[in-house]
């Protein structure tokens, strides 16, 4: 009998802790960032999709030695270079990122020796084509230069 | 309820809880065979969202495979890249520096908190309250941050490598994990006296599908769901392995067998975790992150080696045969969740719908693990 | 008020209008009000604080298709959503919202309102069962055992209130609490009863009118039964829209008895300017309770339920409706 009692004492003291909780966190402010009105900036090592990094000219550092190929587990680059006449080194002609695929897991970065490729901070990529995210980097590399 | 009923065909009729679930457990199949309200039979059919994880275990080389793992559950991903780089440098013999390994267990361990307070704030939801679940993912927001810093990923994190890890952690996210610690304290505080200690929630799970130790022997379970019947068994303590004897904490064992047992399990270590996380930042060595030799190509000998680690789901084994070549020869992942479900084709018999339910909350699934 | 037929019309156009806004803007109150409790902003695109958000919705749902399963029984499909909308507005046309304004002050007044509760649940069971779909049925079967269930307390309270007050005129119960707030019939000691269990009388009644409504934390037929389907599972567009306003205007309706039976109705609690937005504002502060407590806790089981009205409020508002009327005798 007295449990009986004690239970539901008990329990209608609970429920009232609880809506004072739930009372406590109506008055503090609202969490959410109201993207697009707002946005939050990336941290210094997000992890966007790879770019290209360009030397004091404006050239790609990248000497198409084709480790960061090797090393993508999901097939995601191919390039292609060709030694200009009286060159040394070979040059970039194209570098194709199949984003589409791509698991940011960062094999190329590290495995470029150059420091050829780096993450870029770039997040909103919503598009409805599948062709848009087919990057040309050496495209996007000539167009940030100009 | 549960004694067995003659029951003519035409009085059962055919549930099917469908691959598309409201609940955010992934997609599984539960066909329930229901008579009235109470389920007689249960059958679950996985296979929805099958990837091939251990054959592209074999097609790509070990570097390539490191971002398989975190695919596997996506919710507490560190703890299983953990379990294969520590294989891979096992078979190896590589040595890791000691700063990379409390760096490690420390990623793992707020993993682990971010992983079990998705769980908490799911299984609420999944009984009717929808509030702690903004509240659990705003403080999981902090632990994503935070990890997010260092590792510049939020969820599939690709950080662990063979040898010691791909970055280091700055000053920065010491200060946060710091202030994170007594915030989780105070946050935790505030759950036990909103859902906890909640008479509506504790009639939900007292005495609710009960799970006794044979049974979850049979079936091989581990983490909650066997320490909430008494069986007290945590990779970290009795296989120890890493950096982990170094520390300090209990494993949190309820004799219960209910809902509620496994419930407070999950809860309370959480708050294990942070001591870890306490511990492990007070002792942080200085140090190199990677080894100084490292082999350019990872080629373990042949052989066959495992390593099993505790992550958030159970006990998480993973097996290397390996015939010397840059591939792997077979590569077995032992997946905790999927001894645990099959739990529940048995334990659900008799018990009615809404129960079963909140069993299967309780039981903390991901179906991409259970399919790999 | 003289009964032409001019005013007649007017009450009957104002009831219908101040329940159709209420459904309306409830929704945005409480889409607001449980989006703050989760610290997120809720709706505040479309119009200032989303204050246009109910007429969207509104024209959204008009412009879906109104499909009827086929097989279905198109009679008992159609009345449903009606039948579950039209008890709730005919409740206004009795309910004194201040000493002037009632649209027809009838001196049975409590029981005609709850007799329209009643007919409520009948809409549950003709959408369960009109919709010729094995989980709607099953979940109509629950809400309405939970809707007979309820019933039982919340008339037992009543009646204590009955007796206390010595008429089931509404206006008349609301005159005899408005001496002073201490004189409400929440507050025991200088009222007419001198019982001192009367707070508890309210909490059940107040528990009483969450369940009849179908509101969290016992919410079982929209809300889980068999995983998001439930009674209405069927029900698209206007026919879905009805539902969810009938809901509205019966939560209005229960807080608009639980402010008269027990909050003094119209009274001030200072005793001064007593009128109709005394009335407005415990009406509101008793719909702001319903809508944090729905987003507060989990929901209940079926028997837990059951359990709760069968065992525990029927045998303590018995207790209580005999210990007044002892009171009532001795003093």
């Amino acid at each position: 009998m007295v449990a009986y009692f004690t239970e539901i004492f008990t329990g209608l003291m609970s429920l009232f802790i609880g809506m004072g909780i739930t009372f406590k966190e109506f008055f503090k402010p609202t969490v959410t960032v109201s993207y697009p009105y707002e946005t939050l900036t990336m941290s210094a090592r997000y992890r966007g999709h790879i770019e290209l990094v360009e030397d004091e000219e404006g050239n790609p550092q990248c000497v198409v030695c084709g480790l960061c190929e090797k090393a993508c587990p999901s097939d995601c680059i191919s390039l292609a270079g060709e030694k200009p006449e009286g060159g040394k080194k070979k040059v970039l002609t194209k570098y194709m990122l199949d984003f589409t695929k791509c698991s940011l897991c960062g094999s190329c970065v590290e495995s470029c020796s150059f420091g050829a490729i780096n993450f870029s901070k770039d997040y909103n990529l919503a598009s409805t084509r599948k062709e848009d995210f087919y990057f040309d980097l050496l495209k996007r590399l000539e167009e940030r230069n100009k | 309820m549960n004694s067995p009923i003659l029951l003519q065909p035409d009085e059962t009729f055919i549930l099917n809880v469908g691959p598309q679930h409201p609940a955010t457990h992934g997609v599984l199949r539960v066909k329930m065979e229901m008579h009235g309200e109470y389920i007689v039979n249960a059958e679950t059919v996985i296979g929805y969202i099958h990837r091939m994880h251990e054959k592209m275990g074999e097609l790509k080389t070990y570097p390539q495979f490191l971002m398989n793992l975190s695919r596997m559950d996506y919710l507490g991903a560190l703890g299983y890249s953990h379990g294969h780089v520590l294989l891979v440098e096992k078979a190896s013999g590589i040595v890791v520096p000691e700063r990379a390994e409390y760096i490690r267990a420390i990623m793992v361990e707020l993993n682990r908190i971010a992983s079990h307070l998705f769980w908490f704030g799911a299984f609420v939801m999944d009984l009717g309250g929808f509030s702690p679940l903004m509240y659990a993912l705003q403080d999981r927001e902090h632990i994503l941050d935070m990890l997010e810093a260092v590792t510049g990923s939020r969820l599939t994190y690709c950080y662990f490598r063979f040898g010691g890890l791909c970055n280091d952690v700055d000053d920065d996210f010491i200060t946060a994990a710091r202030l994170f610690i007594p915030r989780m304290r105070k946050s935790m505080k505030k759950y036990h006296n909103l859902v906890t200690g909640n008479i509506i929630f504790r009639k939900r799970l007292e005495g609710i599908a009960p799970l006794s130790k044979e049974m979850c022997r049979k079936y091989g379970a581990s983490s909650a769901v066997a320490r909430g019947s008494g069986i007290n068994f945590d990779v970290r303590k009795n296989e120890p392995y890493s950096v982990y004897p170094e520390f300090d904490f209990d494993v949190p064992v309820y004799h219960e067998c209910d809902s509620l047992a496994r419930y407070m399990v999950r809860m309370d270590e959480i708050e294990q975790s942070l001591r870890i996380v306490e511990q492990g930042l007070d002792k942080l060595p200085g140090g190199p992150i990677m080894p100084d030799k490292k082999p350019k190509l990872i080629k373990p000998p042949v052989g066959d080696y495992y390593q099993a680690v505790e992550t958030a789901r159970g006990s998480f084994g993973i097996r290397l045969v390996s015939d010397g070549g840059k591939n792997p020869y077979r590569l077995k992942l032992r997946s905790p969740t999927y001894s645990n479900m099959h739990l529940f084709d048995e334990a659900c018999r008799g018990m009615m719908i809404m129960d079963a339910l909140a069993f299967m909350g309780s039981l903390d699934l991901v179906i991409p693990e259970i399919d790999r | 008020m003289q009964l032409t037929l001019f005013n007649v019309i007017v009450a009957v156009v104002l009831a219908i209008a101040f329940a159709a806004l209420n459904a309306a803007y409830l929704v945005w109150a409480e889409r607001r009000g449980a989006a703050r409790i989760q610290r997120r902003p809720g709706p505040n695109i479309n119009g200032p604080f989303g204050l246009l958000q109910p007429p969207l919705d509104g024209i959204k749902l008009m412009a879906k298709q109104l499909t009827i399963p086929g097989g279905a029984d198109k009679i008992m499909f159609i009345t449903a959503p009606v039948l579950a909308m039209f008890p709730a507005i005919m409740s206004f046309v009795t309910i004194p919202f201040s000493d002037s304004i009632v649209a027809k002050n009838m001196n049975v007044g409590i029981l005609m309102i709850f007799a329209f509760a009643s007919m409520g649940s009948m809409s549950l069971l003709f959408a369960g069962w009109s919709s010729r779909n094995k989980y709607s049925m099953m979940s109509s079967v629950r809400a309405v055992s939970q809707a007979v269930a309820y019933e039982i307390p919340m008339l037992i309270t009543a009646i204590t209130v009955v007796m206390i007050a010595g008429s089931t005129d509404l206006t008349e119960i609301v005159h005899q609490q408005s001496r002073s707030i201490l004189h409400w019939n929440i507050f025991p000691l200088l009222g007419n009863s001198h019982n001192i269990l009367m707070p508890f009388s309210f909490l059940i009644f107040f528990i009483c009118t969450l369940a009849e409504t179908n509101r969290a934390p016992f919410d079982l037929g929209e809300a889980e039964s068999e995983l998001v389907a439930g009674f209405h599972t069927e029900y698209g567009s206007m026919g879905f829209g009805l539902f969810f306003m009938g809901e509205y205007a019966n939560i209005v309706i229960g807080s608009c008895m639980t402010t008269i039976l027990f909050l003094g109705g119209w009274g001030c609690p200072f005793g001064l300017l007593p009128g109709v937005w005394w009335f407005i504002l415990k009406l509101y502060l008793l719909i702001a309770t319903f809508i944090w407590i729905r987003w507060t806790f989990p929901r209940t089981t079926i028997y837990g339920l059951l359990n709760l009205s069968w065992k525990i409020l029927i045998p303590l508002s018995l207790f209580n409706l005999l210990f007044t009327a002892g009171l009532i005798k001795v003093f």
